[in-house]
This record gives structure tokens, C-alpha cells and sequence, in this order.
């Protein structure tokens, strides 16, 4: 069978071979609408967390400012700065690699990963430091507190939560595209990948910027 | 060149011959290798499912534990029969192996993996390896399913109402997480359909020159792009809600257990919609084939396609219309669900003047689609009966709603499927099944299937709640109708074994089939071999002419 197979290629000038059978063209247009499109459903995805807060914020709005209050602004607003440079630095590098220039588009990658640890750094202290206070899902102090703050926390833990492992999957999402611009996988002419890389990076940056005036500011 | 030609004429490869070996399907990236792999893996759960829907008919028979539930259950080491929570575990299974596993994947990711590329004139979907990861989504999905199963399955109903599942010591978590990684695999299938059809459309194929089936499902693929993301992290929010206490769905931490229904269907609303629209554009595509006419009114379903999805959006709070809702919220979800029915009467209505004055045959895929026009019609205006607050208030949470949900979702979705399988059989397996045993199988299969649904409607009306394993003394007034209705799944049962039979025996035995069976003019039956070639065309087609132009008048 095989060998009828083989001779049946043979005779086909088409470009599809026994071993590799698909040879699939490459459409960056397409690719970058695909990844808008899963863009897209996160958005939605970090909407419902967004309908959930502007229900409970209507229901307990004394409480959650109450809240509000006890996270720090200052650090929060150091992590919306962090986020927002490293956001540029991606366009850079981006744009670095557009222009042939593979050096300085590593370096600004590289950049925008260290303000990603950063970012993790800075959330990690915060969330200990409420530990240390009592203040974790399903603690005693927690349930002792009323209606509001436990909703207020739960929804905190959550969102930020989730945008912290957004925060993880965009690096590991850069370190990949790093290793394949490395080796002439990702460059000038075929700039998919990094591009679509700087889209989600833009967009965990976006969201943040939701979160933060929503939970640190309201007080 | 021409040499060339002439050879491929003569050794026609086909995409199963093309490269062999079990690792050559399971590293595929061919659109269809994945749907035929989808088809397997549907059908199965379709019949398993089947199976557990038989038991559920089988309890509801006569009143009291059944025999037949006490010969299942003791298959598996009890002793009870299928009462109580097993009953319940019983009907979750149903629906979410019915729903998540059979409905939304069906006919997308059979027949829209398998065909749309084709149907466009294109060589596989715009991305091949995110299709071939949506595949093993499923795959993951449908296991940790069946690992549920195994563990006792889920009792809260396929709906996994808060507070009640946050409570259940049953293993609802891992059934939600099941839905959650299926949703993933329904959101990547949407992405590549949308990319696919806005990128690789054929030289000279505009929008409106698209096959119906196309629109159909690129209205589909944005409800799935839409809603899925939302049910995905309501069921997370659930899980961490039980595991993690955040409160946000129980009333003793300052929840709300009604905010949990509103996110659920926000997303299963729309879920019926990504059910019901694809049937619909195969419904466009065999009317068309068989009444040898152009769609009536070709833009008019496509926009209708494309209005029910964005209506269908915005309907899903008529599920909750006893949940305590607002006044004005019920009556303006009250309106919107009325709203929705006009693109569905405008498909219906189309469809119907396609056939006037068609030159109609009526071979096996018409007839299960005449079935489907009968089913969902009634289906449809049952459903009125529901969307309107003031009689909807009566039959909620009776056995109408359940006759209502199945003549739509079976009588729409399932029956297609069927009608979709009889309709591109000839062109996936390059066999020809027999007629007349189809012929048979539908008689069945109708009679069967009103004696089973509409038993339950009239179980509905007379006010028999649902989920109910047994109904207590003083109700052996339904009694008659749940015989009625038993009886019915029999022979519907028969009718379903009868079909799938055929097609299995026609798989190995059956008459070798030609490039175009029925006469059609889309490009997966005028361009390609049967069945198709690796790259689907031997040259990249080129559209010169509408889907449906027939020429006026064809010898039968």
C-alpha cells in the first residue's frame, strides 16, 4: 500500500509529500485575525468578573469602599507604571524586529520580562501581606467580617489572581517567542508570532489598567 | 501539465490513501481526517447518551421502582434500581453527554471541519494546528466526562444550579471542568471558522456567493467566539465558589445564587442558537440539492442566520422567569424571545417557498429534512408557549419544557445531523447506503419520536413537574401518557439503530459512490473526487457561477 502510495506522489507535481502531507500556506492577516479573536473572548471572559464587581459594588457600595481603603495605592499604582512601560518596550521591540535589528528586539523583550517579574513581585508582597493579616479565602477572620468585605475579597482574590497567571502565561508566551527569534524562527518577514505576542501582552496591560482604579481607587 | 492530469484522472489518491498509519490521524492536521475522528467520537456519545435516555424512559414507565432499573443498577453493584440520586445522576449524564459532547460539536465540527474548507475552495482551514488542538480538547473534555460518570456523576442537572451545586457532596467540579475545557474546544473551532471564511474564499466568491451551510455556521462560530468564554468562567467561578469560598454565589457570604443562572445563560442561551442555526444552513443546502432550486430569498437567510445569533443573544433571562426577576425585566426578555422567533419563521417560510414549484425528490437526506421542517415547526411554536411570561409561569419546570427542548434540539439538531449524514455520507466514504432501509428507519423514527415528545407535552400540560423519578400516589392520571411516551422511545430507538445500521453496513458493503450523487452545485460535489483528495482540488477552484443556479428545468 505504501509503495502504491509513493508511486501515486511521484507521478503528482503537487505539493504534498508522503512524510509531510500539508504544507500550509502563511497568512499573517489570518493569524493576527485569529488572534484577535481570542483577544476577544478574554475580554469577555474578564467581563463577567467586571458584571460580578458592578453588581456587588451596587449592592454593598459602603463596604467595598470601606475596602478600598486598606490596599495601597501606591504599590498598585507602581505595578500600573510597570505594566505600562513594559507594554511600550513591547511595541519597541516589535517594532526593533520589523527593522531587522534582532539585538535590540531581545533586549526590549528581555526588558519587558523583568517588568513582568516585577509586576509578580510587587502582587506576591501585597497578597502576604494580607495573608499575615487573616485575610485569605475561606479564613476564619474572613467569614467574620461582614457580607460586603467578604464579597469584596473574594472578587479581589480572584480577579487579580487571574490576571497575575495572564501576567505569567504572557511571559512564558515572550521567553517562547525570545527562543524563536534566537533562531531565525520569528524575524523581519515572518512576524507573526512576536506581533501577536506584543497583542496579548497590550491586553493583560489593558485589563490591569481596568482593575486597578476599580480596586484601589474607589475608596 | 496535461500529462499530469490525465494520470491523477486515472489514480485518484484520496485523503484516507494518501499517507496511512494510526500516528498519520493522530498528528493530522487535515480538516478532514479531524472531522471524520469527530464523527466517530460524536456518534458514539450520541448513542451512549441515547442509551441513557432509554433507562430514563424505562423508570418513568409505570409507577414504582422498575424492573428494568433494578437489572441496570445491579449491573453495577446496586441494589436500589434507578431511583432516588442515581436517577439523578442518570439524567445529568444525559444531558451534559447529550449537550456538551453530541449537540454543540455535531454538526460544526463534523460536517463544518469536513466541509467548509471545501465548500469555499479552500485546502484546509485558515489554522490547521489550532483545529487539530480544538480536536484534543474535546478529547480531554469527553475523558474527564467519562471519568465523572465513573465516579457517581454529577445529581445537580445539566444546568449545575448554585447554591444547590456548590453544596452537593456529588463530583460536580469535575464535570464543570469537563464543560470548561469543551467550551475551549468549541471557542478555537469558532476561531478558525471565522478566520477561514474571511480569508480563503475562493477567487470570485463573494459573501452572497457563499453556500448557505457557510453563513450558517459563520453565525454559529461568532455565538461560540461570544457566549463560550462566559459559561467557561462562570463554571470556574463556581468551582472556586465551592472549593475556595469566595462567596460570590452563596447567600451566607453576601452572594447571589440568581446571579449564577443569569451568567449560565447568558452563554446557554446563545449555546441553544449554536445548536440550532448550523442544522439550519443544512436544511438550505439539501432543499436546495433536491428541489433543484435556488434558496428562496437566499439573503434572507443569510441575514436571519445572523439576526437569530444576534437576537439570540439577548433572550436568556426567559429561562428565569420564576427566579424572581423584576416585572419589567420579565417583560422586555418576555418581547426580545418573540423577537427571536421571526428569523426563525423567516427560514422556515424561505425554505417552504424553495420548495414551490422545486422539482423535488425525494431521496433519503430530503426526507429526513421534511421530518425536520414537521418537528422543529412544532418545536417552535411550543416554544412561544414558553416565551410568553403568562403561560410560561404555568408549564415552567413541567414535562412541556422538556417536550418543547427536544422536539427543537432533537427534532432540529439531531434530525439534521441524521440528514447531514445521509446528504455528505456518498462524498466522506465514497460508499452509497441503501434507500429503502432509510425509508424505514424514518417512518420509525417519526412516528416514534412524536409518541415520545409530544406524550410529554401533554404530561406538561397536565402538569407533571419534571426530574421527578416516580410520581407519588394520587397522580395516576399520567400514568397512561408516560406509557405512551416509553412506548414511543421504542420505537424511535429502533428507528435510530435501523439508520446507524445502514450506514455502518453500507460503510464496508456498500455500492461504490459516484463524484455527485445528487446532482448538487456546490463546489464538495461538482470539484472534488469522491472521496476528496488530500488538498481537496486538484486546482484551486475559481467560482464562475452561484451556488444554487440550476438551470431551469431539470429531467428527473
Amino acid at each position: 500500500m505504501s509503495e502504491l502510495t509513493a508511486n501515486a506522489n511521484n507521478l503528482n507535481d503537487h505539493d504534498h509529500h508522503g512524510d509531510a502531507p500539508h504544507e500550509h500556506h502563511y497568512d499573517p492577516e489570518g493569524d493576527k485575525m485569529g488572534m484577535w479573536l481570542f483577544l476577544f473572548t478574554e475580554l469577555l471572559l474578564f467581563g463577567i468578573f467586571f458584571i460580578g464587581f458592578a453588581v456587588y459594588l451596587n449592592m454593598y457600595p459602603e463596604d467595598f469602599s470601606r475596602c478600598s481603603k486598606r490596599l495601597d495605592p501606591i504599590l498598585g499604582g507602581i505595578n500600573t507604571l510597570v505594566l505600562l512601560f513594559s507594554s511600550f518596550t513591547m511595541a519597541l521591540a516589535i517594532q526593533q524586529l520589523q527593522k531587522g535589528n534582532k539585538t535590540a528586539s531581545q533586549i526590549l523583550s528581555f526588558i519587558t520580562l523583568i517588568c513582568a517579574g516585577v509586576f509578580c513581585l510587587i502582587k506576591k508582597s501585597e497578597w502576604l501581606h494580607k495573608f499575615d493579616g487573616g485575610l485569605f479565602l475561606n479564613s476564619e477572620y474572613l467569614s467574620t467580617l461582614p457580607h460586603g468585605e467578604q464579597i469584596f475579597y473574594g472578587l479581589y482574590f480572584v480577579m487579580t489572581g487571574t490576571h497575575a497567571i495572564h501576567v505569567i502565561i504572557g511571559a512564558i508566551l515572550i521567553i517562547t517567542t525570545m527562543v524563536f527569534v534566537h533562531f531565525d524562527k520569528v524575524h523581519a518577514d515572518r512576524i507573526t508570532l512576536i506581533e501577536n505576542a506584543g497583542l496579548f501582552w497590550h491586553l493583560v496591560d489593558l485589563i490591569w489598567i481596568f482593575l486597578f482604579p476599580l480596586y484601589y481607587l474607589i475608596g | 501539465m496535461s500529462d499530469v492530469a490525465s494520470a491523477e484522472q486515472s489514480q485518484h489518491v484520496s485523503f484516507y490513501k494518501e499517507t496511512s498509519g494510526i500516528m498519520n490521524w493522530i498528528w493530522t492536521i487535515d480538516h478532514k481526517r479531524i472531522g471524520i475522528m469527530y464523527l466517530t467520537a460524536v456518534t458514539i456519545f450520541f448513542l451512549f447518551a441515547v442509551f441513557l435516555g432509554f433507562c430514563i424512559r424505562m423508570e418513568l414507565m409505570d409507577p414504582g421502582v422498575s424492573e428494568f432499573g433494578k437489572m441496570i443498577d445491579g449491573m453495577f453493584g446496586g441494589t436500589d434500581g434507578l431511583q432516588g440520586n442515581t436517577y439523578n445522576r442518570l439524567l445529568t449524564m444525559h444531558g451534559v453527554v447529550m449537550i456538551f459532547l453530541f449537540i454543540i460539536p455535531g454538526i460544526p465540527a463534523v460536517f463544518g471541519n469536513f466541509f467548509l474548507p471545501i465548500m469555499i475552495g479552500a485546502d484546509d482551514v485558515a489554522l490547521p494546528k489550532l483545529n487539530l488542538l480544538s480536536w484534543y480538547c474535546y478529547v480531554a473534555g469527553a475523558i474527564v466526562a467519562l471519568l465523572v460518570l465513573f465516579l457517581g456523576g454529577p445529581d445537580t442537572g445539566w444546568t449545575f444550579y448554585a447554591p444547590y451545586s456548590a453544596q452537593t457532596a456529588d463530583t460536580v467540579e469535575l464535570a464543570l471542568f469537563a464543560a470548561f475545557i469543551l467550551g475551549w474546544s468549541s471557542i478555537l473551532t469558532g476561531i478558525n471558522f471565522i478566520v477561514t471564511i474571511h480569508r480563503l474564499r475562493a477567487p470570485g466568491m463573494g459573501w452572497f456567493d457563499m453556500p448557505l451551510f457557510c453563513w450558517a455556521l459563520y453565525a454559529s462560530a461568532w455565538m461560540q467566539v461570544i457566549a463560550t468564554p462566559v459559561v467557561g468562567i462562570t463554571l470556574i467561578l463556581l468551582m472556586l465558589d465551592k472549593h475556595l469560598g469566595i462567596g460570590i454565589f452563596d447567600p451566607l457570604k453576601g452572594g447571589d445564587p440568581v446571579l449564577f443562572q443569569h451568567m449560565f445563560w447568558i452563554y446557554s442561551h446563545p449555546a441553544v442558537y449554536i445548536m440550532i442555526v448550523p442544522p439550519m444552513g443544512i436544511v438550505s443546502e439539501i432543499m436546495a440539492t433536491f428541489c433543484r432550486r435556488i434558496v428562496f430569498g437566499y439573503k434572507f437567510v443569510a441575514f436571519s442566520s445572523m439576526g437569530i445569533a444576534m437576537i439570540g443573544s439577548l433572550v436568556w433571562a426567559h429561562h428565569m422567569y420564576t427566579a424572581g426577576m423584576a416585572d419589567e425585566a420579565r417583560i422586555i426578555f418576555s418581547f426580545l424571545t418573540f423577537l427571536v422567533a421571526l428569523p426563525s419563521a423567516v427560514k422556515v417560510f424561505n425554505w417552504t417557498a424553495t420548495m414551490y414549484k422545486g422539482s423535488i425528490s425525494l431521496a433519503p437526506p430530503m426526507i429526513y429534512t421534511l421530518i425536520f421542517m414537521v418537528l422543529f415547526s412544532i418545536g417552535g411554536f411550543t416554544g412561544l408557549v414558553n416565551g410568553a411570561l403568562a403561560t410560561d409561569v404555568h408549564v415552567h419546570d413541567t414535562f412541556f419544557v422538556v417536550g418543547h427542548f427536544h422536539y427543537v434540539m432533537f427534532g432540529g439538531n439531531g434530525v439534521m445531523f441524521f440528514a447531514g449524514l445521509l446528504y455528505w455520507f456518498p462524498k466522506m466514504f465514497g460508499r452509497m447506503y441503501n434507500f429503502t432501509m432509510i425509508y424505514i428507519s424514518s417512518v420509525l423514527f417519526f412516528v416514534g419520536f412524536n409518541m415520545l415528545y409530544g406524550g410529554m407535552k401533554w404530561l406538561g400540560i397536565m402538569g407533571a413537574p419534571r426530574r421527578y423519578w416516580d410520581m407519588p400516589s394520587g397522580n395516576e392520571h399520567y400514568v397512561t401518557w408516560n406509557k405512551i411516551s416509553t412506548h414511543g422511545s421504542w420505537l424511535m430507538i429502533a428507528g435510530i439503530a435501523i439508520f446507524f445500521g445502514t450506514l455502518l453496513y453500507a460503510l464496508f458493503f456498500g455500492k461504490k459512490a459516484t463524484d455527485n450523487p445528487w446532482g448538487s452545485m456546490t463546489f464538495e460535489w461538482k470539484k472534488t473526487k469522491t472521496p476528496p483528495v488530500l488538498l481537496n482540488f486538484d486546482s484551486p477552484p475559481t467560482m464562475t457561477y452561484g451556488p444554487y443556479d440550476y438551470p431551469e428545468k431539470v429531467e428527473k
